[in-house]
């Protein structure tokens, strides 16, 4: 446990050094301004996204009582935007946290028992990365039916061999290391091995690998639901871009489509950003570069 | 003899993997709520004896383990994928023929991804440092990050609506009923923003990593000679730098190929472009699950021959896997 809390006493370094990366800036910047709205949403003049409002206020143009205008249907886009996020966010953490769950513990197994055990799950591994992700991502919500779990469910499926790959090669350097050897030598179990002294030494590399996942989850959330595969009762950004797109009167309302792009490339532009300072920042030599 | 054995060694394995697929296809399939028979027949059109004949061919009368029977030996011995009820046509036949606007696109995209990518990658490597060099390489990061759907749609908007330059759908001008060079120049036209959507995509990763490869060529012994020697700096650039650089464009041009597909069908579904990605759009939105079965059998089976290839052309390559058969 001592190892654990040290780990999180780094983890909490690495997230200050993130301050001293260009990238990590602005991604920090951009997460917190979408944490604002996730939390505040409700309260920032937003009302009911899903009704159908009054036909006087059908495709109405950017204005001061709607301030991004509103869609086909008469309803608030400002509103279906800002409440979008929380959507976004949702699946985006929850798939992330699924697939680097999953993929920890197979790369952990697999990595530390290795021989046969590890063959089997590196070949399944190795089938799931074969498969073209996008087709078996629709494929899959199409069979499962529509709803935010499902999406989740299906990021899940299709991007957990990506973090079991990279904790499993991790693995197998920590597990050759003498604090292994000398647990192993008096006698702890298979179990408190792999939790309690290998896991904590691969929670930095969980963590850059988690936000690589929320990048991929947001992307894979809102490609579904522009392909029409959302649950058409919960507004994301991807749903107000299929909503758009099949609305037939798109090129009537070019501020339709303005909102949910700038949100979803600023939410993926942020997660990239960061996942880039999290890896330049977990590279040896980084602090002593900048001096810290 | 390394190399025939590798590569029966690869092929097997190929085989190996879509033999699995073949089965996760069939399995996948039956995960569908409610009675999977029903789900893939269940248009009002169909006659009651063209069902009958339905169910006696693909054995979806019998036991789990019949149907997958029945769905190994049409697929095997018939090449038989299924019948669209909602296209009212044989599966393979729905699919064959959208592949070639799919190339079209793809190799398009592909070739001048690549030409513009290595040269603008080069020129950044080259120059690094410089304010070219970080421009260009900001700009192919935010690219490449950005989803093709979602570029696709800007273009759409400025290109399309606001501009109102290219045409926004399909691949040829409705009831235009053009023919020879008229024709070519339409669909020329018409294909200009979805094979920019995807370009745009494609080229940033081809920037990065020639840049990269640029920077290390530059580094080398043979440069710096030549550049002791006095040879002009464009000489240099052309006939010694870009050479060596430009070889890990051949590798990654290979691994892309799973990528390659999610953008096709992203640009195919906005730009509503007649090919295999457009056809999985619409298979979705009317619940054609023949179609969606035989599409998803189609597109992993080309990602396993493509990666095939690559490695079959990397063990040519490869000295080491001819002499010590790849051990």
């Amino acid at each position: 446990m001592p190892r654990l809390i040290s780990v999180l006493r780094s983890t909490r370094k690495s997230l200050k050094l993130l301050l001293t990366h260009r990238m990590g800036v602005v991604g920090v910047v951009i997460f917190v301004i979408l944490a604002i709205i996730v939390i505040f949403g409700p309260l920032m003049r937003t009302v009911d996204p899903i009704r159908t409002g009054l036909p006087e206020n059908i495709l109405v143009p950017p204005s001061a009582k709607f301030w991004f205008g509103t869609d086909d249907l008469g309803r608030d886009i400002w509103s279906q935007a800002i409440l979008g996020a929380r959507i976004a966010l949702l699946v985006g953490f929850l798939a992330a946290i699924a697939t680097v769950a999953v993929g920890t513990l197979i790369g952990l197994i697999s990595g530390y028992f290795g021989g046969k055990i590890d063959e089997v799950l590196m070949r399944i591994v190795d089938f799931f990365m074969m498969l073209p992700y996008l087709p078996l991502m629709i494929v899959l919500a199409a069979v499962l039916g529509p709803s935010i779990w499902n999406v989740i469910l299906v990021v899940s499926i299709t991007y957990w061999p990506f973090t079991a790959r990279v904790i499993r090669s991790q693995v197998l350097s920590l597990k050759e290391r003498a604090f292994v050897e000398s647990s192993k030598s008096v006698g702890a179990s298979d179990s408190l091995l792999i939790f309690g002294e290998i896991m904590p030494n691969v929670v930095p590399l969980m963590f850059a690998e988690a936000v690589l996942m929320v990048t991929w989850a947001i992307y894979a959330e809102a490609v579904l639901a522009f392909l029409g595969l959302g649950d058409p009762m919960t507004i994301s950004w991807g749903m107000m871009l299929n909503f758009a797109m099949g609305s037939g009167v798109m090129t009537m309302a070019p501020w339709w489509v303005i909102p949910p792009i700038v949100f979803i490339c600023a939410t993926i532009l942020a997660f990239t950003f960061l996942g880039t300072a999290v890896s330049d920042i977990l590279k040896p030599g980084y602090r002593e570069a900048r001096g810290l | 003899m390394g190399l025939a054995r590798f590569a029966i060694r690869k092929v097997s394995a190929a085989m190996l993997t879509i033999f699995v697929i073949i089965c996760v296809n069939f399995i996948i399939f039956r995960i569908v709520p409610g009675d999977p028979v029903r789900m893939m027949f269940r248009d009002p059109r169909v006659g009651a004896e063209k069902i009958q004949e339905m169910y006696r061919k693909f054995g979806l009368s019998g036991s789990l383990g019949e149907q997958f029977g029945a769905y190994l030996r049409e697929l095997f011995l018939r090449g038989d994928l299924g019948f669209s009820f909602a296209r009212r046509a044989p599966v393979l036949e729905v699919i064959v023929e959208r592949i070639p606007q799919t190339l079209m696109l793809i190799l398009t995209a592909l070739i001048i991804a690549v030409i513009l990518g290595t040269m603008l990658g080069a020129l950044a490597g080259w120059r690094t440092g410089t304010k070219f060099d970080s421009i260009i390489i900001t700009v192919s990061l935010a690219f490449y990050s950005i989803p093709t759907f979602i570029m696709g749609i800007i273009m759409l908007v400025i290109f399309g609506l606001m501009l109102g330059l290219f045409p926004m759908s399909g691949m040829s001008t409705i009831g235009a009923d053009l023919t020879g060079w008229a024709h070519v120049k339409d669909v020329l036209w018409h294909m200009f923003l979805p094979v920019g959507a995807i370009v745009v995509w494609y080229i940033g990763e081809y920037i990065i990593v020639t840049r990269n490869s640029m920077q290390d060529v530059l580094d080398q012994d043979y440069i710096i000679s030549a550049r002791a020697k006095g040879i002009k700096e464009s000489a240099i650039l052309r006939r010694h730098a870009l050479r060596n650089a430009i070889l890990p464009v051949v590798t990654i041009t290979g691994v892309n190929v799973a990528f390659a597909v999610g953008g096709v069908i992203e640009a195919e579904t906005v730009f509503n472009w007649p090919g295999v990605g457009r056809l999985l759009y619409d298979s979705v939105m009317g619940r054609d699950y023949p179609v969606l079965q035989g599409l998803f059998l189609i597109f992993a089976v080309a990602l396993v021959v493509a990666n095939l290839v690559v490695d079959l052309i990397y063990g040519y390559i490869d000295p080491r896997i001819k002499v010590g058969g790849g051990q």
